[in-house]
């Protein structure tokens, strides 16, 4: 029986671009359906009837929801160019991570787009604070992932997000190579990668949706 | 073998999570119990990112996040496993205790301190998500991991006994019978498998505790 694998997602989602990351690094061979979040496909609504949300993976007629839970099914299911160590403990140390980029940065990236003024400035120290903590994790390894991408830098490509979102917004520079040697040289090989650099919103198209959707003049600098 | 530590608290659902996974597989380990109001240099030591419990300690290396130590839990130590063996089926397991993050144990906080509309829009979310497990979740299986109890069951068994006791002391009641038939069901079954039994907070500590403390887990 062919194989039969659709991806669910949204041009600008970084949860669905992950998605595209890893499906690519295997070389998995997969149909991508573009959802309108205002006009839910019935295929959308009918794969994931719980929570309606991208990204879903359908693969041979079964869907798979919630991006970590569907990077760590893809590593089990095409199991050539793994994307999560084989040690327990280094295996925890990606989740964590991971999670980390979902529960700390996320929330705070989506916070920095919307707050303005002194919150706005306190909201992206709080994210300076989170990059250095990735930094102090990082240490000498070329990737989160080790010498190649794995599940942690894919996880990472919130930074991207967060970083077109501050060009924008005109915002002052967050991620600098002043405060952030080691995480700046990072984020320069992360998008440079030729599978990652594939799967990110096309720059021009990305401002202009940050520019429309949070862009005003009282933005600080 | 490696020695195994868990730092938890009681009464968290979370650090009862990994207690229930470490018993379930029969794995010896020594409980530190951390006080929150005053954390040990050990816990800030093993955890400075987070400064929270629980922390599984294993041979020296500390692992953090119930939902991430009870995955490493079932890789070290896969007898009696909490995970099926199929990737797809592991994929529908984990996927339940990322709903807890948002369960009604955390909209609890929200029932206490509000009223009118606030509370109610926490009740209708608290619900909404209830339906989707009684659903899609649980289905006509005894438990989210089907005849025994799996990763999703223990991920959510704080809604199990916690719930409970919030109900009764917020006075708002989620489960109940006649709504979600599977779901209280599962609650009773749950609680009956010995293993859980025998590590439940008692009932009535915990009410004069949360009554107390307020504290969120």
């Amino acid at each position: 029986m062919a194989e039969e694998v659709k991806l669910f997602g949204t041009w600008a989602s970084p949860f669905s671009r992950r998605i595209e990351v890893a499906l690519k690094l295997k070389g998995v061979q997969f149909e991508y359906i573009e959802e309108n979040l205002s006009n839910k496909s019935p295929a959308l609504l009918k794969y994931n009837p719980v929570h309606k949300k991208i990204p879903v993976l359908v693969h041979n007629g079964k869907p798979v929801a919630e991006s970590l839970v569907i990077l760590e099914y893809i590593d089990e299911t095409w199991k050539h160019n793994p994307i999560l160590p084989t040690d327990p403990y280094e295996k925890a140390m990606a989740r964590f991570w991971a999670k980390y980029m979902d529960d700390k940065l996320w929330p705070a990236a989506t916070k920095v787009v919307v707050s303005k003024g002194e919150e706005q400035k306190a909201v992206i120290e709080e994210i300076q604070e989170q990059l250095k903590t990735l930094e102090s994790e990082l240490k000498e390894k070329k990737f989160f992932g080790g010498e190649s991408l794995g599940f942690v830098d894919i996880a990472a490509n919130i930074i991207v997000f967060l970083l077109v979102a501050q060009e924008a917004l005109g915002l002052m520079e967050i991620l600098t190579e002043e405060k952030f040697p080691v995480l700046h040289e990072w984020y320069q090989r992360l998008v440079d990668d030729a599978v990652f650099k594939e799967c990110v919103p096309p720059r021009e198209r990305h401002l202009g949706f940050f520019k429309a959707r949070f862009g005003s003049s009282t933005a600080s600098k | 073998m490696a020695e195994v530590k868990l730092k938890g608290t009681w009464p968290s659902p979370f650090s009862y999570r990994v207690i229930w996974a470490l018993k379930l597989k029969d794995i010896p380990y020594e409980y530190i119990e951390e006080d929150l109001s005053n954390k040990s240099p050990m816990l800030l030591q093993y955890n400075p990112v987070h400064k929270m419990i629980p922390v599984l300690v294993h041979g020296g290396k500390p692992i953090f996040e119930s939902a991430v130590i009870l995955q490493y839990i079932e890789e070290v130590w896969p007898q009696n496993p909490l995970l099926p063996n199929d990737p797809y089926e592991r994929a529908v397991a984990r996927v339940d205790p990322h709903f807890s993050r948002t369960s009604p144990l955390d909209r609890w906080r929200l029932f206490r301190t509000t009223a009118g509309e606030e509370q109610e829009k926490a009740k209708k979310e608290s619900l909404e998500m209830l339906r989707a497990l009684e659903e899609h979740g649980l289905g006509d299986k005894k438990f989210f991991g089907g005849d025994k109890i799996g990763i999703a069951d223990i991920a959510f068994g704080g809604v199990a006994h916690w719930l409970e006791v919030i109900e009764d002391l917020v006075g708002v009641k989620l489960i109940e019978a006649h709504i979600f038939p599977r779901l209280h069901a599962w609650t009773k079954n749950f609680k009956r498998v010995p293993i859980i039994k025998e590590n439940l907070p008692d009932y009535s500590e915990m009410l004069l505790y949360l009554k107390r403390e307020g504290i969120t887990f």
